[in-house]
């Protein structure tokens, strides 16, 4: 009994002088002159990584050329097989896609589909605003990928010199 | 038989076999590109180096004689070395393009560049380009992928017969092609396809359609000859993509015929796809139980016969006879070119010598047959037997470039008799008669005339069979051993015999010879004249699409499973006649595949007995009964050999080649 009693007192002292109170508002107001994590999203963004892996796109050459031969190693690799590929020769004998379709809702972003492309042209690019209202709108046909390539073309491009020492 | 030691392992091969086959024996993979089992041994890609003791270099095993105590060492530092010294030039000109080439997963040189190459190619400089050949219109060529293992040339010359192609230049200057500039006329080029180690020889029908892993593989049998070659059918997402062979020692080697290979395209168009109902004078959609009642409400009263075509499987053939029993039928045929079969016995109506002893035979009497263009892959083995020597062949008929030296003997079925003179002396002759010589009038003298021939020439042996007869298609032998031959024939059935036909997938004669106040029940696969004609339509199965037996012309029978599902509301044929029988009030006592099959074989023991060879010899040689020839010349047997029942019909690659062969157009010379 008398072992306790000091502690019991200093207790009463401590919630009686609100303390904890004065100590949880002193941090808050530590961090209220610290400065901000939080940004204001959308007009400030934080910076991206070169590898960041976001909303994917199909490239073209400089001359216009779509770069996809129709290899197929995309969807080969694809772990959540969210790609359909769809092949026939073109009019001049060449390898092209008739269809090139992601599921953007099974997509995973894991990126695999960029290792695996010999050609570059499929990326996972910068952008990673691209929230729909439906299901629907998120099935990218290669209308849809190539016009993401043609809209990112300068950024992605970028991105892949930053990282290509490391490749 | 000599002594080999393979890494240590000891295995016995016989004299005169190359180091590769002992490593083989001893179960060491060996890579090659040049050197192929049933082509002669080149010896130019070196791929297949070996170290062998005592030998100063390595030895290039697939040319290389074994001898007895020979210790040969396939995994040294030394072979390591050699083998990627010798990727590395083969590497030298050959493109990186693996991504846009149809080869890509199943390439021998990706493998092989995998397994024994270097990681990182030292060659900076720039690599030879070679122009594409035009070699038809079945085979895509991009002649910078060539390594010149010189296999296509060597299988053109050997096994296809037609020295059409060759390599011109020396060095780097060396090119495949066929000299002049033209398509190569063989039935069974797409073969090259198969054996061309790299991506130079692809499938044009096939360009850029799908990777190998996409495909789920099937294995069938080919019914659009009577070889009945085994088949492996490559499928995605319930299309047929393309069919491969596959390996059947007996029957197809591993070679397949172009129409087997490359018509499947018809398969996916002008397809039934769902019943039909005449009402008022036109076909109009309908149901299932439409078109059953009105099949029903159509046949009471009506005198019913049945046709079946050619490349139907044995079990709706077997159902549909149990169902025309029960009707009481006054006719079945499955002879739609009127051939003048004799089924008394089945040694009348089979390739009885079989395929894989043709090998042994020493002579040759071929009457109004066209074996080049009924049965290109039993062609081949013909020449194969010829190729190794003390072999002649006849020929009784139009006399048409067979791949091999034929003497002819005549043109008419009054020459018959007296080809025994060319057959004299020979161990083991072989007469092989053609299906059209039996779709003649005097088509049972010239049967009788051709078993008496083969007797005279002492080929009817216990142990050995000497007459050959050979059919069309895949499924003309099966209904023949199920006794699909009764009462009328066609001939009388469309000349009023029968009011009332049912045709299983029978296109192959004149719809116009169905008299006009018949009713007529199509059931089949593909919309053709005898479709229009019909006042029901039941939609049934293709090969592709059914769970078959086929039995080839020399009465094997084989099973082809259903590699797709029959579009739209076809069924398999066999399940159409039991839901049929069963509206018709004379149901099947079968309800799956399993009991049909267990019901055909007891019925005919014949289908118990899968993949069996005919029987060694011939116990009875009395022959059909003779009958009066007349001497009027054979026709050509085959004019188009693209184009001859409803799927190659509707082929659009069959129809190229027919337009590329037929009407060929002028030769060019090769730059």
């Amino acid at each position: 009994m008398s072992a306790s009693q000091p502690f019991r007192l200093d207790r009463f002292a401590r919630s009686f002088l609100l303390a904890e109170l004065v100590g949880g508002m002193a941090l808050t107001l530590k961090y209220f002159f610290r400065r901000k994590a939080t940004i204001n999203y959308p007009y400030e963004k934080t910076p991206l990584s070169a590898r960041f892996k976001g909303e994917h796109a199909l490239r073209r050459y400089p001359n216009g050329e779509e770069r996809c031969i129709a290899c197929k190693l995309c969807e080969a690799v694809c772990p959540a097989q969210a790609i359909t590929i769809e092949a026939e020769p073109r009019a001049d004998g060449s390898r092209r896609t008739t269809r090139y379709d992601i599921d953007m809702t099974k997509c995973i972003y894991c990126g695999l589909c960029e290792e695996a492309c010999p050609v570059d042209a499929i990326v996972e690019g910068p952008n990673f605003e691209f929230a729909t209202e439906t299901r629907e709108e998120l099935m990218y046909d290669k209308e849809r990928l190539l016009a993401n390539g043609d809209r990112w073309e300068s950024e992605i491009a970028k991105r892949l010199e930053l990282d290509a020492p490391y490749r | 038989m000599a002594k080999v030691t393979v890494d240590g392992i000891e295995v016995e091969v016989p004299n005169g076999a190359s180091v590769l086959q002992a490593c083989e024996a001893a179960g060491k993979e060996i890579p090659r590109f040049c050197y192929h089992e049933r082509l002669s041994v080149a010896g130019n890609c070196r791929m297949c180096l070996v170290e062998v003791e005592k030998a100063p270099k390595p030895v290039a095993s697939c040319a290389y004689p074994v001898m007895d105590g020979m210790k040969v060492f396939t995994d040294t530092p030394m072979v390591r070395n050699a083998r990627r010294g010798v990727m590395e030039f083969l590497l030298i000109n050959h493109p990186l393009d693996c991504p846009i080439c149809d080869q890509g997963g199943e390439c021998d040189l990706q493998d092989q560049a995998m397994a024994y190459g270097r990681d990182l190619s030292r060659y900076a400089e720039g690599k030879r380009a070679v122009k594409d050949k035009y070699v038809g219109p079945l085979i895509k060529t991009v002649m910078n992928r060539c390594i010149h293992c010189t296999r296509c040339v060597r299988f053109a010359a050997e096994v296809a017969g037609v020295p059409e192609m060759g390599a011109t230049g020396r060095g780097e200057a060396m090119e495949i092609g066929t000299y002049v500039e033209k398509a190569l006329t063989s039935e069974l080029s797409g073969n090259l396809i198969d054996i061309c180690p790299v991506g130079a020889l692809t499938s044009r029908p096939y360009a850029f359609v799908t990777r190998p892993w996409e495909l789920a593989k099937t294995d069938s049998v080919d019914v659009l000859d009577a070889v009945g070659a085994n088949i492996r059918v490559d499928t995605r997402g319930g299309e047929v993509l393309r069919i491969l062979p596959r390996l059947h020692e007996e029957v197809n080697e591993e070679w397949l015929a172009d129409r087997g290979r490359f018509s499947f395209d018809g398969l996916k168009r002008r397809r039934l796809d769902r019943p039909w109902v005449r009402q008022d004078g036109a076909l109009r959609p309908a149901s299932w139980a439409e078109a059953f009642q009105a099949i029903a409400r159509a046949l009471p009263g009506r005198r019913l016969g049945a046709i079946v075509g050619d490349t139907m499987d044995a079990e709706a053939v077997f159902a549909l006879k149990g169902l025309m029993t029960g009707l009481g039928a006054v006719g079945l045929d499955c002879r739609q070119d009127g051939a003048k079969l004799d089924i008394s016995r089945p040694d009348f109506y089979l390739f009885n010598t079989g395929i894989a002893r043709i090998e042994e035979a020493d002579a040759l009497v071929i009457i109004g047959a066209d074996p080049r263009r009924e049965a290109p892959v039993l062609n081949a083995r013909i020449r194969k037997r010829w190729s190794q020597g003390g072999f002649r062949a006849g020929v009784i008929g139009t006399a048409r470039d067979l791949t091999y030296p034929a003497t002819v003997l005549g043109a008419a079925p009054t020459d018959i008799a007296g080809a025994a003179a060319f057959l004299a002396g020979a161990q083991r002759p072989m007469v092989v008669l053609g299906r059209a010589a039996l779709a003649r009038a005097d088509g049972a003298g010239v049967l009788a005339a051709a078993w008496e021939l083969a007797r005279a020439a002492g080929g009817l042996r216990e142990d050995w069979h000497g007459f050959n007869l050979l059919h069309r298609f895949g499924g003309q032998v099966a209904p023949l051993d199920l006794g699909f031959v009764q009462g009328l024939d066609m001939a009388a059935m469309l000349a009023g015999g029968a009011e009332a036909l049912w045709l299983l997938g029978a296109d192959g004669f004149d719809a116009a010879r169905i008299p006009a106040g018949a009713f007529v029940i199509y059931q089949g696969h593909h919309g053709e004249a005898a479709a229009a004609r019909a006042d029901v339509i039941l939609p049934g199965a293709a090969y592709t699409e059914k769970e078959g037996s086929y039995v080839n012309t020399e009465g094997r029978v084989q099973r082809g499973r259903m590699a797709v599902p029959p579009p739209g509301e076809a069924r398999e044929d066999w399940k159409i006649i039991r839901a049929a029988s069963e509206v018709l009030g004379v149901p099947l006592p079968f309800d799956s595949l399993e009991e049909l099959r267990a019901e055909m074989a007891a019925a005919h023991p014949v289908f118990a007995r899968l993949d069996q060879g005919p029987l060694p010899g011939c116990t009875d040689d009395s022959g059909p009964a003779p009958a009066p020839v007349t001497d009027a010349p054979f026709a050509v047997p085959v004019e188009n050999y693209w184009q001859v029942d409803p799927i190659t019909r509707a082929s659009e690659t069959m129809a190229a080649c027919a337009a590329a062969y037929l009407n060929p157009r002028p030769l060019l010379a090769a730059e």
